[in-house]
């Protein structure tokens, strides 16, 4: 990509030795970041690195506890998010925060400000028109806002409440959002995370038209072939210092990847033989269910797992996928169909019972805290959520859980203070890694992990690549539901893929392709390419 | 401009400091409304603490203010920590109070003393529950607001203890006097050198829900299911089950606090037997963030208070509307100091408690809403 870097111009923000502490947290250790207009910067650094920090401290949601902010070669105090979107800067955190029930429109104007006269600003006019007719004329605060979002290919119906759009309609809005305030600095806290690899894309062309017309962008993300893609440089952050900024034309990811963690590290899956008795786990059949409005989800689902073997499920967004695992915890009842643990019924047995037989569930779900952690509890009550009711007695067991929390917290190197620190304070990556290692340490029959690495950096991501593994070769058998289709392809041992909660066929992963997989998600079966059919 | 951001954490110490200057501060406040209306300031606020705890009656009746209040703050506490607004205190106080004051009328007159307290205690129970669970009952299977629906419930108690009053448990022997009945003597809980052994009431029940919401599985349960249903839904927990047991304890612990009422202090039932308790059990939890130990500091405070400000009216000849305001700006100030120690203002850029550690913040005057801030509740 062309690179728009101009070494004349002033930086659109420049942050000196930003230092920011929590209690004893040194999250922010004298920070050095610039960003110039026109350019889209990626901020790379391993999960508690301390990325959000330094954007939260930019965007005046945190003070530094030292250092400056300049922005358009302006000293700043920010004393509050309005005084930093005043600036023209904008975030977009990576959990959304709209009032579902009103209207994308109203979601916009909600909270936009006029824009003070004769400031200069190209679209003020635009702004103040919107303003004006937000009260009086819902169509035409609509036309204009369609108007404004095509400049940068932005695509959403702003007519329809919220909570009826995708996630990445939602995030549509948000940009939408803080570009009608005014902002030219723009920040996206690891926006691809939820995203599907086609959505992602569509946000990237969205972000190149942005930059375009002289946004600054920064770009926080985990996985380093979006940043190779994306990016004109990109700064490093290593337990919250600033390492090194580089311009991404003129350095490998591997390269990338050593500044990050500190030292070489092995990026490689190595991939264990399956289980050559293919003994029969989970046996799903012909389930099908509909949600409460009636949308149906699965449609005469069949599929077995093995012991000591790898399934990967591969679908597009809303593909069936966490209706699938819902339905194997037990937490959503299927219309039809049974499901068959050791040939043992399972289906219809309360969540409880099914993980009494053996059967765990890692679902990390789009906004990470929601389920499965207890966002005020510390580690160790954490890891009670699953294993209290496991054991005799009216009485909770603390020192068998304290026992365990240490043990996970080794074992997956979770960062934290303390065994009792809110785990809501701990950063994304390591919040997760705690929902992981407390199911792993349920000893499962069947492991069913999704989304499992969402937000994780890539030293972690593999950590897990490996835990599940070496699940694997303890003879568990494991179903994994992921996005990344090279990562499938390279864990897995099969892949299932799913097309509107239909199995559209099992392929092998030693010979199969990334194409064949995409044909298949997008509604050809496996029988029909192998016949050389195809609607696509 | 200025915003109140939450702190991150503070030290033992500096809660003591900051309470203490609270305290003091409201004091001096009504130290100087009191010289302005021309009473001695030194000698009311001495006759206040005589009030409290100058004399043995006055501790007793500090004691008797404090048992009601107590443990109708710890049976709502379980409640607030399933976000569950139970409002209610008041009319599960009153039908406590009923289900024991009928158990007392039934109950053969010749049965032993303790056995029939612990008959009336247990009636007190299931009488305050039952109330508690008419509305829980519909929150949990239907969704409907659990805080009108409490709060609508307490008058309806009040009419339908009228209504014994009047009409049904009228004692004939009152010559046409409206009245219930006394509670047969053995059935009043004893004095033991002066102090009621109903003090053993809160005693016993602060130990109990200290225990149960700390160690037991039911309590992890309560305290999971009030920080999120689908995180409690997810770990395979019945929230129905568990909100329903939650909101039964919770009512049975306040209908016990009006048995006790009835059988240390009134003696007999009238719909003034709560005397506001329920309500001022509200706001005592909170006072105390829900923590079952502070929940009766809190209340001996808050006692304490109540008691003294009536002395002073007696003794000083103080008007009950100065008295009301002495009590009522002690409170505020220590309530004011609560905030300045979980929140700080701040003003201008330079602050004196910069190093104090702010994580999220919360602008008033900002349209914007962003994620990191948060105006959650204190973590319980
Ligand atoms: N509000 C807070 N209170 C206390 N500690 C915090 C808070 N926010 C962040 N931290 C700590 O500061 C450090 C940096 O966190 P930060 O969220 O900036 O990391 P990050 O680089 O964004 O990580 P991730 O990639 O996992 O999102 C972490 O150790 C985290 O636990
Ligand atoms: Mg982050």
């Amino acid at each position: 990509m062309e690179s728009i870097v101009r070494n004349d111009l002033h930086p659109a923000f420049s942050m000196r030795g930003i230092t920011k502490m929590f209690g004893t947290v040194l999250a922010n250790d004298s920070v050095d970041f610039e960003v110039l207009p026109g350019e889209i910067h990626a901020l790379l650094g391993e999960n508690g690195s301390g990325k959000s920090t330094l954007m939260n401290v930019l965007s005046g949601i945190y003070r530094p506890d030292d250092g400056q902010i300049e922005v358009y070669g302006e000293l700043k105090e920010f004393r509050s998010p309005g005084d930093a979107i005043d600036s023209g800067i904008g975030m977009i955190h990576q959990h959304y925060k709209l009032a579902e029930a009103m209207t994308a429109t109203e979601n916009i104007v909600a909270g936009m400000k006029k824009p003070p006269k004769n400031s200069g600003k190209k679209d003020d006019v635009l702004r103040t028109d919107i303003l004006r007719y937000a009260s009086r004329s819902p169509a035409k605060t609509q036309q204009k806002i369609i108007e404004f979002s095509s400049r940068f290919g932005i695509e959403f119906d702003p007519s329809i409440p919220a909570g009826q759009l995708s996630v990445s309609q939602k995030q549509s809005v948000e940009i939408i959002k803080v570009l009608l305030r005014g902002a030219s600095i723009l920040i996206l806290d690891e926006p691809t995370a939820v995203l599907t690899p086609q959505e992602a894309k569509k946000l990237f062309s969205v972000l190149r038209k942005m930059a375009a017309q002289g946004c600054a962008i920064v770009f926080i993300s985990h996985k380093l072939n979006e940043i190779m893609a994306l990016c004109d440089r990109v700064t490093v952050l290593r337990k919250g210092q600033s390492i090194e900024t580089c311009t991404v034309s003129e350095i490998d990811a591997y390269d990338l990847v050593e500044k990050m963690v500190g030292r070489k590290i092995n990026l490689s899956i190595n991939k264990p033989d399956p289980d050559p008795e293919r003994r029969v786990c989970l046996d799903v059949k012909g389930l099908t269910y509909s949600d409460s409005k009636s949308v149906p989800k699965l449609d005469n689902l069949s599929f077995t797992t093995y012991y000591g073997e790898i399934l990967g499920v591969a679908g597009l967004a809303g593909g069936g996928q966490k209706e699938l695992c819902e339905s194997i915890a037990g937490i959503i009842r299927p219309q039809q169909g049974d499901i068959l643990v050791d040939n043992e019924r399972i289906a219809g047995l309360s969540p409880r019972d099914i993980t009494q037989k053996g059967v765990a569930m890692c679902f990390i779900p789009e906004d990470r805290l929601g389920m499965g952690l207890v966002a005020s509890m510390g580690i160790e009550e954490n890891i009670l959520l699953k294993e209290y009711a496991l054991t005799k007695g009216p009485l909770i067991r603390m020192k068998d859980a304290t026992t365990k929390a240490e043990q996970i917290i080794n074992e997956l190197e979770i960062k934290t203070p303390g065994l009792k620190h809110p785990v809501r304070m701990l950063s994304g990556g390591n919040i997760q890694k705690v929902i992981l290692g407390r199911e792993i340490h349920l000893n499962p029959k069947l492991m069913i992990a999704a989304y499992a690495v969402r937000g994780l950096d890539i030293h972690s991501s593999y950590t897990i690549y490996n835990l599940l593994n070496e699940q694997k070769q303890k003879n568990v058998s494991v179903l994994y539901i992921g996005e990344d289709l090279d990562v499938l392809i390279d864990l897995c041992d099969r892949i299932m893929v799913l097309c509107q909660g239909k199995n559209m066929g099992i392929v092998d992963a030693s010979s199969t392709t990334k194409e064949e997989i995409g044909q298949m998600m997008s509604g050809t079966t496996l029988e029909e390419l192998k016949r050389g059919v195809s609607y696509v | 401009m200025f915003r109140i951001t939450k702190k991150e954490s503070f030290t033992k110490a500096e809660a003591i400091i900051y309470r203490l200057f609270g305290f003091s501060v409201g004091i001096i406040f009504s130290g100087i409304i009191i010289a302005a209306l021309g009473y001695p300031v030194f000698k009311t606020f001495i006759s206040l603490a005589e009030g409290s705890f100058g004399s043995s009656i006055a501790i007793r009746n500090t004691i008797s203010f404090l048992i009601p209040l107590s443990v109708t703050a710890l049976g709502l506490s379980i409640a607030f920590k399933m976000r569950y607004w139970n409002i209610g205190g008041e009319g599960q106080i009153l039908m406590g109070a009923t289900a024991a004051m009928g158990v007392s009328m039934v109950l053969p007159s010749g049965m032993p003393g303790p056995l029939m307290m612990l008959s009336m205690l247990v009636a007190g129970f299931i009488g305050g529950s039952i109330w508690a669970l008419i509305p829980g009952f519909f929150r949990i299977n239907m969704k409907t607001n659990e805080t009108l629906f409490t709060l609508m419930m307490n008058y309806l108690a009040i009419c339908f203890v009228q209504y014994l009053y009047f009409e049904l448990w009228r004692d004939p022997a009152k010559k046409g006097f409206p009245g219930i009945q006394d509670i047969p003597f053995r059935a009043r809980i004893p004095y033991v050198s002066g102090i009621s052994l109903a003090i053993l009431a809160p005693l016993i029940i602060v130990l109990v829900v200290y225990f149960l919401i700390k160690k037991t599985k039911l309590g992890y349960e309560i305290r999971v299911v009030g920080e999120s249903e689908p995180t409690a839904h997810y770990a395979g927990m019945n929230v129905k089950k568990i909100m329903f047991v939650g909101v039964m304890l919770s009512g049975g612990i306040v209908g016990v606090a009006g048995a006790v009422k009835l059988m240390g202090s009134t003696g007999t039932l009238s719909s003034s037997l709560g005397g506001g308790a329920g309500f001022t059990a509200i706001v005592i939890a909170w006072l105390a963030n829900l923590s079952a130990p502070m929940i009766v500091l809190v209340s001996f405070l808050i006692a304490a208070l109540e008691q003294g400000a009536q002395f002073i009216q007696v003794r000083m000849g103080v008007p009950a509307a100065v008295a009301d305001i002495v009590k009522g700006l002690i409170l505020m100030s220590v309530l004011g100091s609560e905030f300045m120690l979980r929140y700080k203002i701040l003003f201008g850029v330079h602050t004196a408690s910069k190093k104090l550690e702010e994580r999220a913040s919360v602008d008033p005057t900002m349209q914007d809403s962003d994620p990191e801030s948060e105006v959650v509740e204190d973590s319980i």
